[in-house]
Parts: C-alpha cells; structure tokens; sequence
C-alpha cells in the first residue's frame, strides 16, 4: 500500500520561494495568478497493514516540522 | 573542561568549531553521529555548521534524529551546555531543544559575508564577556537562516531575555533581527553566525574568540 504526504508551510509562514515563482508567473504574462505557495509530496510505499495513524506519527517525528509546516495524508 | 563536537555526514565547520574551543584552552573531541553515547565527562557540546545529510528533508531535520542527537537532548535536559553554530542551530530548533525555525533566507541568496551583530543579553556563560548593546562582527553563511516563530514564542524570548544576538541590518527576513537565542536554562546557544570563524588574526576578526575564551573560564569555574 501507498501513502502519499502534502507538506505545505502554514499559513501566516513566509514563503520567499511561492514568491519568486508567483514573480516568474506575472512575468510570463500569467496576471490571473494571485497567489503560489510551494510545498513537497513525500510517497511512501508501505507494508500492508500500515495505518494513517503509523504515517502520522512518521510526520510528526521527521517528515513535517509543525513548527513552521502542516501536513496532510492520503492512503491507497 | 572539555568539548566535544559532533560531526555529521556534510558538517564542515566541525573543525573551525575545534580549533575554536581548542584555542580556549577545552580539551576537544570529535564525535561521529553514529555514536550511541558523548564521551565521559563532556561539559559543552558544539554542534557545527554545515550541511548535515546535504540539508535533505529540511536543514538539520535527518542530522535531528541521529543517534548521537538523541544523547545531546539528554545533555541538555540534565542542564549541560550545548552551542549550535548555523547548521548546528538549525538541528537544535529541529531537536526541539530550541523553540522556533529556519526558514529560507527571505531574499532567497545563500549570503556569505561579515554582518554587524548587536549583543542583545550579556548574562549567560556565551556572551558575558560582551558588554550589553555593544555591536560586534562576526561572519555568517547561510541559505536559511530565518529565523521564525510564533508571536507567543517570540514576546517570550524577549520577556525572559534570551534574545542573545541581533542583525544590526537584517540580512535574511529573521523576526526581529534574531541572530541567536538562548535556551530557558540559558545554557544552551544557537546562532546562524559563526563565531568560529572569527578567532584569529589570520581570520581578520577576533570578535568571536571572546565568546570562546570566556565560556572556557565560566566552565572552569563552575
């Protein structure tokens, strides 16, 4: 089984690199782009019976920093 | 007294750290990440610069959940000394013994040069040879290096006095200035710059030998 992990910093963060592409976007002619954060999608390939609740713990103790990052989980 | 300074795979201050506390006249062990146990008798641990597991994940995350992490978080919950220097300071923000984060400079540059640091807390065994409000050089290299956290988490940090250092010209988007900060116990200092590399004449700067020099006469007095 798989999981996939959204970490994405939270909101109130500064993201300097969401701002230098959303500059990059503007300067391509893209003037509907409000917006950009930048986050990172971690894959995992799990033995089976791995749980969400096993990722969760994997996110709290390495994958995502809750001090600056929030997180999300999908299972397939 | 003695040091040990830990090295992880990408660390490359380790032996500016060294030297640094070598020259104060510490005895100085280097130790390997995969270490299961600090050397007997240890009374500071130094956490280099670098880029420890090639700054993978996030800057310090992996090197944060090595083995020999786990040992300094003991250290520095028994009330043992511990200064982390750039990356080191980043691991210890990571090792949640330091609150707040590092995030990418604001400007996005990797900066490498001398900056102006105003000495914000006189009263802990790093800074007490510095007068407060005196402003000293000291270089710094880093990418990220700003420094992030609540507004809870900061009023904190200033209301019990342990902003240690402050950017008189903030060079990377830090929170209010933050150079590096103390630890409740004032025991334990993190800091993006490096005042290892200013500790000789060779180096054009002696302003960080201070910090050293002192520590070893505290340390051996206590």
């Amino acid at each position: 089984m798989k999981a996939r992990v959204h970490v994405m910093l939270k909101d109130g963060v500064l993201d300097p690199q969401g701002e230098a592409v959303r500059h990059a976007l503007l300067g391509l002619g893209f003037g509907t782009v409000g917006g950009v954060r930048q986050g990172k999608v971690i894959e995992l390939d799990l033995a089976d019976g791995a749980t969400e609740a096993d990722v969760t713990e994997m996110c709290e103790k390495l994958l995502a920093n809750t001090v600056i990052e929030s997180y999300s989980i999908q299972m397939s | 007294m003695k040091a040990a300074v830990i090295v992880f795979p990408g660390s490359n201050c380790d032996r500016d750290l060294a030297e640094g506390f070598r020259k104060a006249g510490l005895e100085v062990q280097r130790v390997w990440h995969k270490d299961t146990a600090l050397p007997e008798g240890i009374d500071i641990v130094g956490i280099p610069g670098g880029f420890s597991f090639g700054d993978y994940l996030r800057c310090g995350a992996i090197a944060a959940n090595s083995p020999i992490c786990r040992e300094v978080k003991v250290h520095a919950d028994r009330g043992g000394y511990v200064l982390g220097v750039c990356n080191g300071f980043q691991v210890l923000t990571e090792t949640r013994i330091l609150p707040g984060a590092l995030l990418r400079n604001a400007g996005l540059k990797y900066i490498c040069r001398s900056v102006g640091l105003t000495v914000t807390e006189s009263q802990s065994v790093f800074t007490r040879s510095y007068d407060a409000g005196e402003t000293i050089r000291i270089p710094i290299a880093h990418h990220d290096g700003n420094y992030t956290a609540d507004t809870a988490t900061l009023d904190l940090l200033e209301a019990e006095n342990r902003v240690a250092f402050r950017y008189t010209d903030n060079p990377n988007g830090s929170h209010r200035d933050i150079a590096g900060i103390l630890s409740d116990n004032r025991r334990v200092l993190g800091m993006m710059p490096h005042p290892e590399r200013a500790c000789d004449p060779s180096q054009g700067n002696e302003d960080g030998a201070r910090l050293f020099a002192h520590l070893a006469t505290e340390l051996a007095s206590a």
